[in-house]
Order: structure tokens, then sequence, then C-alpha cells
């Protein structure tokens, strides 16, 4: 299992103004969105990225390596991408607010169980809801 | 309750900042009372540890919450630490007034 502290804010891409359609969309991983996010945008260097995921330093290089192949193709072969779970596990500490969609944390102390910001109670906890980015 | 708010700029009608170590400024709101004030990120350029500082800062400041777009690894830590809860609002066009009148309201 690999950490991902945000699952990524899309289903999916699609090119556009393409002259050819080609074959069936490429599966984006969790971890993979992670690995390229942490490594090519976050800037962090490998070692510090694998510990955050919490795996070993050349399975990091592994999942990556895996990402940048996958969206490579995608854009030569003119594939959508489509973000799917994978091996992550959400980091389990963000919950969700169904009413305003603000993520937060809820520290130990706090017994109220209720947005901070919107004051909703309709909230959840982001790993229960790992469907919820693809099938939205 | 302290909250801190990181904005792009130093009153009420300032867009908020999505980045939070890399703000420009932090707001700092009562939520009982509604007053805020306002405080310069002095690390807004630093080359790196940016987010550590802005954790630090909340701290520093007594807050009990603090809103922004996205929280490193590093800030992350300190502020769970701190037992500081973090809100990620990811809609870039609300002012500071915009998030204060939702939370009071």
């Amino acid at each position: 299992m690999r950490k991902v502290v945000a699952p990524p804010g899309f289903k999916g891409y699609k090119p556009y103004g393409f002259r050819q359609y080609r074959g069936q969309p490429i599966e984006l991983l969790y971890e993979e969105y992670e690995a390229i996010k942490l490594a090519d945008y976050d800037l962090m260097n490998h070692l510090e990225a694998s510990r955050l995921m919490g795996v070993s330093r050349a399975t990091f290089a592994r999942v990556y390596e895996s990402a940048r192949r996958k969206i490579a193709k995608a854009l030569v072969e003119t594939r959508e991408i489509i973000s799917v779970y994978g091996n992550a596990q959400l980091d389990k500490s963000w919950s969700l607010c169904n009413a305003c969609h603000a993520r937060f944390t809820i520290p130990p102390k706090l017994t109220t169980k209720q947005c901070p910001i919107c004051k909703s109670t309709q909230i959840q906890s982001i790993t229960n809801e790992n469907n919820h980015i693809i099938h939205g | 309750m302290k909250t801190i708010i990181s904005s792009t700029g130093n009153n009420a009608a300032s867009p908020f900042d999505l980045r939070f170590g890399r703000a420009g400024w932090f707001c700092l709101l009562d939520e009982e009372t509604g007053q805020t004030s306002y405080f310069k990120n002095e690390y807004q350029d630093t080359g790196h540890g940016a987010g550590i500082r802005a954790a630090e800062k909340a701290i520093e400041l007594g807050a009990t919450k603090v809103i922004s777009g996205d929280f490193g690894p590093k800030a992350k830590e300190l502020l769970d630490k701190f037992n500081i809860q973090m809100v990620i609002l990811t809609d870039d066009t609300r002012t500071i007034h915009d998030i204060v009148h939702k939370i009071r309201n």
C-alpha cells in the first residue's frame, strides 16, 4: 500500500483537436499521480517522496517511472487518461464536507464532527469514499 | 477560537491565497468576535522551509485552525503535532471576507 495524501482532483483527461483517436484510455493509478506530484510538482527528491508514501526508494522509483511512461504513452498515442484507485491508501486524516467540498483534518482534541467552514454535519472521511472521484 | 487564513493581501477584500507557506499574508480571525488582523509572511520568498515557517507562525499566534489551499508534508506534520485543524479550500475566487462570512454564519 502506498500512502496518498489527496486523490487526484480529476476523473480523467481527454485530448482534443486530434486527428485520430486511438485505443483504450490509459489508467493512471492514484499512487502514480501522487509520485508525479511529489517528484515533479512538489520537487521532492525520491528519498523524501518515498518516505512520505511509505514505500522504499526503489518502489517509489518504479511507481514514478510507470507514471511517466503512462503519461508519455497517453500524449503520443492521443489517448485519454483516467484516474483509478490502484494500491493507494489515502492519508486517513482528511475528511470531506459534502455540502461545501472543503477538506479538513479533525484533530483528536476536537469533539465536534462538523465542517469547519459551513458547519454542515454532512462530512465523511476521504478513505471511505474511494469511488467518489472516479464515479462522481 | 483563532483561525489563520492564507491571504494575498492585508485586508478583507483580498483574494484567498491557495498557497500556505508562500502566501503573501496571514489573516488571523477571532471566530467569536469576528475581529481580523493581518500579518505579512516574511518567508514568502525563502528558498525552502516556507511551509514549516508558516506553521510555526500559526502556532505562535495561537491558532487552532488554519485555512489554505494545500499543506506540504512538513507543515502538516507540525500542525498535526500541535492539534491544529487544517482546512483545504480549492476555490481561489473567494476573498477573505467571503470565507470569514461563511465561517461566522
